[in-house]
């Protein structure tokens, strides 16, 4: 029982070839840079656009199979997709526009399951409002009751706070997974932030120029991405080119005069070191791949700081290697215009183009 | 004073209003999912006979109706039923010209409506109709409104293609526009003032009632 997806479609020279499966009550996070369709792949799901080839199947009900002819029409794919505008009927209040989703119960049944509705996501003052009188917040809520309403076997978010206040992401975060925590099928989250899937999605499909990769763990992304532009989406900072070192273990970083060791064994194929900037810190003790680098700039980022050095062995014109940490570390640091820095073999991530 | 001529022009004008309502959405609707090519084709035809003199329209809607004419000849040989020289050939001649303007009001409209909410109503198991007729419709009905209040005002104000189509007779055909007319013609210019008086109030109920519409745009719903 499961949401399986494959399919393919093109646009101009741009071809979508997207491939992956979401278990029931597990949260996909689709992720990719804008443009690069993500958007469309929901569509292709929910069956208001339709791809040139493939076969989209929901619990073992077969929603879209080009070979075989079929392409069930929106309204009997039962996906739930929440639109990054919500989409609300601008002519219905909040109450109505839950209700004429509850179509098939009798008049006393849907009063009773719109009450209901709006009463879980907390919208009972807002019932007689219009949506353009409801806060953003608000507005995702009411879109939400909506698509409960119909009761999807699937959900589909296409990047649910993209348009609402910064401020108001954090709060809403957490009532969209409380929401999402009592669904039972499988969920589809798309979103350009890595945060917020790091934080929602335990699995992850990444989309490279409308290809998806398999679909690996959150965690796995976060140490091991691959390839340069899945750690870009994994929020990694740093990026240099690399070559294979001396001896097994060691990689060779012309651009900061730098031969560092790495826990991953070589692969056929890598050409770039990524490091987090999270995981370069000031020596503590004798250790391996400690470099002195000398202060470029410092860049405060709330309570944490961010730090361009320069390690000191590089030739001009050599990338900057940014270093993430705490400001009250970086304020008990003897010398803030040359460190001795070091980054531990496992955090080495050995990048293919 | 014989009120015939507005009776018998409001009634043209309302029974052509209906019509081009309804031909005018469902042209608007049906050619928004062409193909270019097609689409481009089919709105220059469409939008002609607002820009061809209304007697050309006239000329050309004879061609087709009159008694000799392939279709009003099988009409006429098939019901008895002449389709000129009635009050319903008025209302011939007042579709043709005022369906432009319904059907472009209307496809402008529908071209700004944010297809995202019928995707959505898609998604949600409503019908294609309901999603038409109850979404939107509803949030495209100034321009909507808009389109059917200035074609019944073209309607009434129509003269060329009437005349040609329905002409002169009192009491059967005249309306406001062709009265006001055959009284300038025959000299009687102070009962075709009064004519010219009643035009001006009606036009200008009507520009008002657009305008009333128009200022409404925008604060339908809170």
């Amino acid at each position: 029982m499961a949401l399986t997806v494959q399919l393919q479609k093109r646009y101009g020279d741009f071809l979508l070839d997207v491939n992956f499966t979401v278990e029931n009550g597990e949260a996909l996070a689709l992720l990719g840079a804008s443009g690069c369709g993500k958007s469309t792949t929901l569509k292709c799901i929910a069956g208001i656009d339709r791809p040139d080839r493939g076969r989209i199947e929901l619990d073992s009900r077969v929603l879209f199979d080009s070979e075989a002819g079929i392409d069930l029409p929106p309204q009997k794919r039962r996906v739930g997709l929440l639109f990054q505008s919500y989409a609300l009927f601008p002519n219905m209040t909040v109450e109505r526009n839950v209700a004429v989703c509850l179509g098939r119960l009798d008049q006393r049944r849907r009063r009773e399951r719109t009450a209901e509705l709006l009463a879980l996501l907390r919208l009972e003052e807002q019932a007689a409002l219009y949506p353009r009188q409801l806060s953003g917040g608000q507005q995702q809520r009411a879109a939400l009751a909506r698509i409960l309403a119909a009761e999807p076997r699937a959900l589909l978010l296409d990047e649910p706070f993209s348009s609402l206040d910064s401020f108001l992401k954090w709060q809403l975060e957490q009532e969209l997974r409380e929401i999402l925590g009592r669904f039972s099928g499988p969920v589809v989250w798309v979103s350009h932030d890595q945060g917020e899937s790091r934080r929602n999605c335990p699995r992850v499909c990444v989309l490279e120029n409308g290809r998806s990769a398999p679909v690996t763990d959150m965690a796995e992304l976060m140490t091991n991405p691959g390839t340069v532009s899945a750690a870009r989406l994994s929020g990694c900072q740093n990026y240099v080119s690399i070559r294979p070192g001396p001896a097994p273990g060691l990689v060779e970083v012309p651009d900061w005069g730098l031969t560092l060791r790495a826990a991953a064994p070589w692969r056929e194929g890598v050409t770039t070191l990524g490091l987090r900037a999270d995981r370069v810190r000031p020596e503590e003790a004798e250790e391996a791949n400690a470099f002195p680098c000398q202060v470029v700039r410092v860049v405060e980022d709330g309570t944490s700081l961010l730090a361009a050095l320069c390690p000191e062995a590089a030739p001009p014109g050599a990338p900057l290697l940014w270093m993430e940490l705490p400001k009250d570390v970086w304020a008990a640091l003897p010398d803030h215009a040359r460190l001795l820095v070091a980054v531990r073999p496992e955090d080495l991530m050995l990048l293919n183009e | 004073m014989d009120w015939f001529p507005l009776y018998n022009s409001i009634r043209i004008a309302a029974v052509s209003t209906v019509l081009v309502f309804f031909l005018g959405i469902f042209a608007a609707q049906a050619i928004a999912k062409l193909p270019r090519l097609v689409k481009g084709v089919l709105d220059v035809v469409l939008t002609l006979p607002l820009v061809l003199p209304p007697t050309v329209v006239g000329w050309l809607l004879l061609l087709a109706l009159g008694p000799r004419r392939p279709l009003g000849g099988w009409f006429l040989e098939t019901f008895g039923l002449r389709l000129t020289m009635t009050w319903q050939s008025g209302v011939f001649a007042a579709v043709a010209v005022s369906f432009p303007l319904m059907y472009r009001t209307a496809r402008g409209a529908f071209e700004s409506f944010d297809q995202t909410l019928a995707q959505a109503g898609r998604t949600l198991g409503l019908g294609n109709a309901y999603i038409f007729w109850r979404i939107q419709m509803p949030v495209c009905r100034q321009g909507i409104l808009a389109g059917t209040v200035l074609a019944f005002a073209r309607a009434l104000g129509e003269y060329g293609a009437t005349s040609m189509l329905a002409g002169y007779t009192p009491g059967r055909t005249a309306t406001v526009s062709t009265t006001v007319y055959q009284l300038w013609r025959t000299g009687q210019d102070g009962l075709a003032l009064r004519w010219v008086l009643v035009n001006l109030g009606i036009s200008a109920a009507v520009l008002l009632a657009v305008n009333l519409l128009e200022r409404r745009e925008g604060r339908s719903w809170p």
